[in-house]
């Protein structure tokens, strides 16, 4: 049995919220998007990587990332849609790494096209070509502060979703952080390594951001009452 | 309305946010410009947002443009050219335009921190800007651009280029321009006329108002009689539906006294209808909020079956009463609509029939894929989303990064 400890650190809860910006830039075939892929800025891709995310949280499965949904629905490309989908993006920890895979995987099947004689690519219409769109991250504090796991699970369960989803995506992929602020939180001033790896090991992309806030609020009222057994 | 009003709607959180944001902004001047006071979308989303941000602790005023008849003649024109129309503007008509700027110029306090123009109007009071130091200037553009007119366009972008920033409401009105182009669609407001909750009397009054029976699945499309709308598609896939479905079909809209076209389109969807019962064409007047309001609710299935649009603010409002809608892939419509998620997309009659049918045979999935599409326009297309954006995007005018600790 572990007792619960006051924390060496506090944790603070704060919120991004986020204003898209237009690039210009558009892609009506597979090649264009490749080369969009490649030059665009690194918050265009996580623009694409994660709007759903944000907009469909109330969906589960979500919706695949953009550039997936456009191939399979647009292009009628289900096979390379699907691949793009199966991305695992909780493996990367930097938005340049997750780019490196989308242009590899492009890559590839541009070639095997190739290789196999079917050079002809479809191509949209106008009228749904894809518009590549950059998001701004504003990260304001949210006002909440906790001082032990007792008062983080209680803080949890009234933050917007969208200081869950900085907390646990925007962190780890677009501030570059090893692993998300509760999992580094709980492991480096909780001293709870084993709660930590097991919020680490939850795979954020699979839940929709209120299934992932039950979750962890079972995770941590899970070790909660361990303590006060 | 107040800030408070919206809270059981979309929830604390979303108005607390809100005065975060506005904290950090407070005291600001915002000066909104459009042509008109009354009258048109952006007349409409003014007058509500100004008192909202001034409620937040900006300081929001709004001011309209002086301006005569002949001016407004060559503003449609310009606006039509905008959307993409054959036309040309005559070096007369370009003289009255810049004219009439030029007196606003003279006449008008432009004073404040954030200068906020809508439309291309009032474009031309940017020339103030260099004579006003501490003050940014926004453009923001309500128009579909998509495929404007070059000559309108080439006219235009001089102008905006010495703003600070730009506004558009769709991803696919992306211009090359050399400043920053935001995103920011359009919204409704959940508590108007158009959009609030309705009791069954008045839903069921309306619908003895116009003599549809409640035993029938009802399609419905709510837009003005333009071609652009293809009401005559509309019926084309009624009458696909009703092969295996007896259904009932609402085609409601106003006819604008500016639009001589449109009776012409109506009394072709009044000769392609006949006499079949089942068809309902109904020419409602301009202050017809409610009963609009209370065909959508009574609605089995919506339909948008446009050839072109803007942002398609029906779509928006079919979705918000948590109906299943079926639309076309054009404008501002993919924006609202993922296929299967929020909605169903269609690109042929033939496609929109399809579709329908499947919908009225599977009330769950038409019921399951209704309630997504209300709750994709509650998180996205409601008016405090487009209030905070407003913030975010003043806010943006003060940090140069793609991410601001603010």
């Amino acid at each position: 049995m572990r007792k619960i400890k006051k924390a060496e650190q506090p944790f603070t809860f704060y919120t991004r919220l986020h204003l898209q910006e237009l690039t210009g830039r558009k892609a009506r075939g597979l090649k264009e998007l490749l080369e969009g892929i490649r030059d665009v800025s690194g918050s265009v891709i996580y623009h694409h990587t994660h709007r759903f995310l944000q907009q469909h949280q109330f969906l589960s499965p979500e919706p695949p990332n953009d550039f997936a949904y456009w191939i399979t629905e647009i292009l009628g490309e289900h096979k390379l849609g699907e691949e793009l989908a199966s991305i695992d993006t909780i493996q990367f920890s930097s938005i340049r790494a997750l780019r490196n895979k989308l242009v590899e995987t492009l890559e590839k099947h541009i070639g095997q096209m190739k290789d196999t004689g079917q050079g002809q690519f479809r191509v949209s219409t106008v009228e749904e070509q894809f518009h590549f769109v950059k998001t701004v991250s504003f990260i304001l504090p949210s006002g909440y502060v906790a001082r032990d796991i007792v008062e983080f699970v209680e803080i949890l369960k009234k933050v917007t979703i969208d200081s869950i989803y900085f907390h646990v995506f925007e962190a780890k992929l677009r501030l570059e952080k090893q692993m998300n602020d509760f999992s580094y939180w709980i492991d480096t001033s909780c001293a709870d390594p084993e709660l930590a790896q097991k919020l680490s090991r939850l795979d954020p992309y699979t839940h929709t951001l209120e299934g992932l806030r039950a979750k962890i609020v079972n995770l941590v009222g899970k070790r909660i009452e361990e303590a006060r057994v | 309305m107040k800030l408070s009003d919206y809270e059981p709607i979309v929830g604390k959180n979303v108005i607390e946010e809100l005065k975060q944001l506005a904290s950090r902004l407070s005291a600001k001047v915002v000066r909104n410009v459009n042509s008109t006071a009354v009258g048109g979308g952006v007349a409409e989303i003014l007058s509500r947002m100004t008192p909202l941000l001034n409620e937040l602790g900006l300081r929001a005023h709004w001011d309209v443009i002086k301006a005569e008849g002949e001016f407004f003649s060559v503003t449609k024109k310009l606006h039509n050219m905008l959307h993409g129309k054959k036309a040309e503007l005559t070096q007369s008509e370009i003289d009255l335009f810049l004219e009439t700027g030029e007196k606003n110029l003279k006449n008008m306090d432009l004073r404040g921190e954030i200068i906020f123009v809508h439309d291309p109007q009032p474009i031309i009071l940017v020339k103030k800007k260099s004579q006003l130091k501490k003050s940014n200037w926004i453009w923001r553009c309500h128009i579909d651009v998509s495929q404007p007119n070059k000559q309108a366009w080439d006219f235009l972008k001089p102008y905006i280029e010495q703003y600070d920033v730009s506004v558009f409401s769709s991803p696919s009105f992306a211009q090359t321009l050399n400043i920053r182009q935001v995103l920011i669609p359009p919204s409704i407001d959940p508590l108007s006329d158009k959009n609030k909750e309705l009791s069954g009397e008045t839903i069921n009054s309306a619908l003895r108002k116009f003599g549809i029976v409640e035993d029938k699945p009802l399609i419905v499309q709510i837009s003005r009689f333009d071609y652009l709308k293809d009401p005559l598609g509309v019926i084309d896939v009624y009458r696909l539906v009703k092969k295996y479905i007896d259904c009932q079909l609402v085609l409601a809209g106003g006819t604008a006294t500016d639009d001589p076209e449109s009776s012409k389109v109506l009394s072709e969807v009044r000769e392609r209808a006949g006499r079949d019962p089942d068809i309902h064409i109904l020419a409602v007047p301009a202050a017809s909020d409610i009963e609009i309001n209370a065909l959508q609710r009574a609605a089995s299935v919506i339909l948008q079956k446009s050839i072109r649009e803007g942002f398609a603010l029906t779509v928006t409002e079919g979705l918000w009463k948590a109906k299943p809608v079926v639309a076309s892939a054009v404008g501002g419509i993919p924006m609202q609509i993922r296929h299967k998620f929020s909605g169903l997309l269609s690109r042929t009659t033939e496609g929109t029939a399809y579709w329908v049918k499947q919908l009225l045979n599977s009330p769950e999935y038409a019921k399951a894929l209704g309630e997504a599409g209300r709750e994709y326009i509650k998180q996205n297309f409601l008016l405090t989303r487009h209030l905070r954006d407003y913030l975010l995007l003043f806010l943006s005018l003060y940090h140069n990064k793609d991410i601001v600790n603010i």
